[in-house]
């Protein structure tokens, strides 16, 4: 979300679900919404379907919401900066900007029409392989609409070049002040439950709860001082991002890693990388639900609560903060992650007392302005509430940056493309690109221990175009080896015009399968995402089963 | 049929879908200790009663039978700690076995040679617990999460 910090100012979805109908054009890229926030999809369909809007959707896979599209562009992996310096290049062009809004609420609009001039959509057309006209219609569309709003995923964001491709949709919206009313806006889409909380909390190696950067003396001495913990503690220097705290590991500079609900030998790219990391680094403790492929590595386990048995919030992708509340017993001795933490402070020198998740609620929201007005009593009495949310009295946030910024003016940003860093060769001539299916989620650590889900979707599988397939000699459900320069895995072949000519699809639910033996480490400069969407791979047909 | 299964439930509980960013509001029926369906809620502004085939059916996970009950250890031998077996331990065993070494780390090779992971799984609270311990008490800006992957 360092795209949207940098021109915003919030790496956060600024509208909410309740005003998507409000849209009367919707432009969806990256984001196979249908199978990955199915509930939300509902009212993207409510809007085409009951309201007329006009659905772009620029991805290279037929997903089901291309049914709902009135154009659909299906731009080849990892191109997705040209296609939108195109949409602005014509935007400019064709006088369709909002020019009392750049003047008023942006800066930096010379440098950017500048760096657009190039951008034709011939060229950007030629490099993504889609069609000129298809780039000139989606930006009159979302140029003109009323009310447009910019929805993304993973798509976007795990590319070597994902902060690029946010900047490049964050100046669409600056150009065409497609931001800060009902049914507009910059929307990002979180994939897991608690995904906003967690980097709402700092659970990030540059900044404490709520942004607040860890090299700024003055929010040292806060956090200093509401944790009545030394101030010289408090480090200065940002931390080590996930990739590179796997990389210490494997050089010895980190000696000891905690990990708390996570599987990273499942969700990492580079997974064999990952074990030798995990395998190598002297001291590894785990608090799970369940023993994952990363616990089995682990010095120490640690026997956590899930959702069902334990009190707390989560915040969900509309920065709406939720209470979950304990519906079971405990099983065995397991206790709640927060429980366990306090016991483990309290064991290194701390002392913590909290008697429950609304006492450590109430700590966090002293110490965070966004936060401030929210508690666990409000939320009982009030149900779910927005960010931000400064006192007591205040509503909470439903859209955000209605007559400024979070920083001031919008920021355009010039980004040029750059090609994914693997591109197709003779020995791996297909794209890999992964992603998620509606019946399963993530690892699989949760969903594929339901028998009807399993039953659905039980095995991995890998979408392939049929003249792919043809060319391949590869039959539907056949099991195919699928190799790069990091892996292969095995998986049923599913021959479907879905999958784009020259694009593979896996997902990542399935360990026996794991397609992030294939993905590569190379990571985003700035966000550090690694790039899951596009690898190059060669298909080889098996005779063997799957 | 509906109604004779609503009877039933000894509690009804309502909560927050632990599955994808959207956040629907549930209710968990709950009788004989176990989920045994999941309505979706409708005084919200998010799901206004509907669920996706995860949030009303995914919870078996819940109740697996491979949950873990007990802190778990490594056996001490000479192999890879990958190979070694786990033998279960108790809570003060565990908990001073990773307090030793986190402290014998960060005194012989500075805070920040321990890192942490954290979960946009857990909650806002054991977040917020997870970074406070790293930055508060180990001493190091080494806490992160998947959201970027």
């Amino acid at each position: 979300m360092a795209g949207l910090a940098t021109t915003v100012g919030s790496g956060a979805m600024t509208n909410s679900i309740l005003d998507i109908p409000q849209a009367d054009v919707l432009l969806v890229t990256g984001s196979n919404t249908t199978e990955a926030h199915p509930v939300l999809s509902l009212q993207m369909k409510r809007a085409v379907r009951q309201h007329g809007a006009k659905l772009i959707l620029i991805d290279p896979r037929r997903i089901e919401l291309a049914d709902f599209a009135a154009l659909h562009l299906r731009h080849k992996p990892g191109t997705d900066v040209a296609v939108f310096n195109a949409m602005a290049h014509v935007i400019i062009q064709e006088g369709l900007v909002n020019v009392p809004f750049v003047q008023a609420r942006t800066e930096g609009y010379a440098a950017f029409a500048a760096a657009v001039a190039e951008w034709t959509p011939e060229r950007a057309a030629a490099i993504a392989e889609v069609s000129a006209a298809d780039i000139v219609q989606a930006a009159r569309l979302y140029a003109q609409a009323q009310n447009a709003a910019i929805f993304w995923a993973m798509g976007i964001t795990q590319h070597t070049t994902g902060t690029d491709n946010v900047k490049a949709l964050s100046n669409l919206a600056l150009l065409t002040g497609q931001i800060g009313r009902p049914g507009t806006g910059l929307n990002p889409l979180r994939g897991q439950n608690n995904v906003q909380g967690a980097c709402d909390m700092g659970g990030l190696p540059n900044v404490f709860p709520g942004y607040q950067p860890v090299s700024s003396a003055e929010a040292r001495q806060k956090f200093a001082a509401g944790w009545q913990t030394p101030l010289e503690r408090l480090s200065p220097t940002p931390g080590l991002t996930v990739t590179e705290i796997m990389d210490g590991a494997l050089s010895g500079r980190i000696k000891g890693i905690v990990i708390m609900g996570e599987n990273p030998m499942l969700s990492d790219p580079n997974l064999h990388h990952v074990r030798q990391a995990l395998e190598k680094v002297p001291f590894l403790a785990v608090i799970d639900i369940f023993l994952n492929e990363t616990g089995q590595l682990a010095d120490v386990v640690l026997p956590a609560a899930s959702f069902a048995e334990k009190e707390g919030t989560f915040t969900s992708t509309e920065r709406r903060v939720q209470l979950i509340r304990a519906a079971l017993p405990l099983p065995g001795e397991a206790q709640p992650d927060w429980q366990i933490l306090t016991s483990l402070a309290n064991r290194l020198g701390a002392e913590w007392e909290y008697e429950n998740p609304g006492e450590i609620f109430a700590e966090m929201a002293g110490l965070t302005g966004s936060y401030a007005g929210i508690s666990h009593a409000r939320l009982e009495r009030e149900g779910g509430l927005q960010w931000p949310c400064p006192t007591l009295d205040h509503p909470g946030t439903p859209i955000l940056h209605t007559e400024k910024f979070s920083r001031g003016l919008g920021l355009f940003c010039p980004v040029d493309y750059i090609p994914p860093v693997e591109e197709t060769d003779d020995d791996y001539p297909f794209i890999l690109s992964t992603g998620r299916i509606l019946f399963h989620w993530h690892g699989g650590t949760m969903s594929r221990r339901s028998p009807g889900l399993e039953a659905i979707a039980p095995q991995a599988e890998v979408e392939i175009n049929p003249a792919d397939a043809a060319r391949s000699g590869i039959a539907d459900g056949q099991a195919v080896r699928v190799s790069s320069r990091r892996g292969e895995v095995i998986a049923a072949a599913r021959i479907t015009s879905r999958s784009p000519q020259g694009t593979i699809f896996m997902t990542f639910h399935f360990a026996e399968a794991a397609a992030n033996l294939l993905t590569i480490g190379a990571v985003d400069p700035i966000a550090k995402i690694p790039e899951y969407k596009v690898c190059a791979v060669r298909l080889t047909p098996c005779q063997e089963s799957v | 049929m509906t109604t004779s299964l609503l009877r039933q439930s000894e509690r009804i509980v309502h909560t927050t879908c632990p599955y994808c960013g959207v956040g629907c509001q549930i209710d968990l029926h709950i009788a004989n200790g176990i989920i045994y369906r999941v309505d979706g809620r409708f005084d919200n502004d998010v799901n206004h009663g509907n669920l996706c085939v995860k949030g009303r059916f995914g919870y078996d996970f819940v109740h697996a039978p491979d949950r873990l009950r007990t802190p778990l250890l490594k056996e001490k031998g000479d192999g890879a700690r990958a190979e070694r077996a786990f033998q279960p331990a108790s809570w003060d065993e565990a908990l001073n076995s990773v307090a030793d070494q986190l402290r014998h780390l960060r005194d012989h090779y500075g805070p920040d040679s321990i890192a942490f992971l954290t979960s946009a799984k857990c909650t806002n609270e054991e977040n917020y617990l997870m970074q406070k311990l790293a930055r508060g008490v180990v001493g190091t800006n080494n806490v992160d999460h998947c959201a970027r992957l």
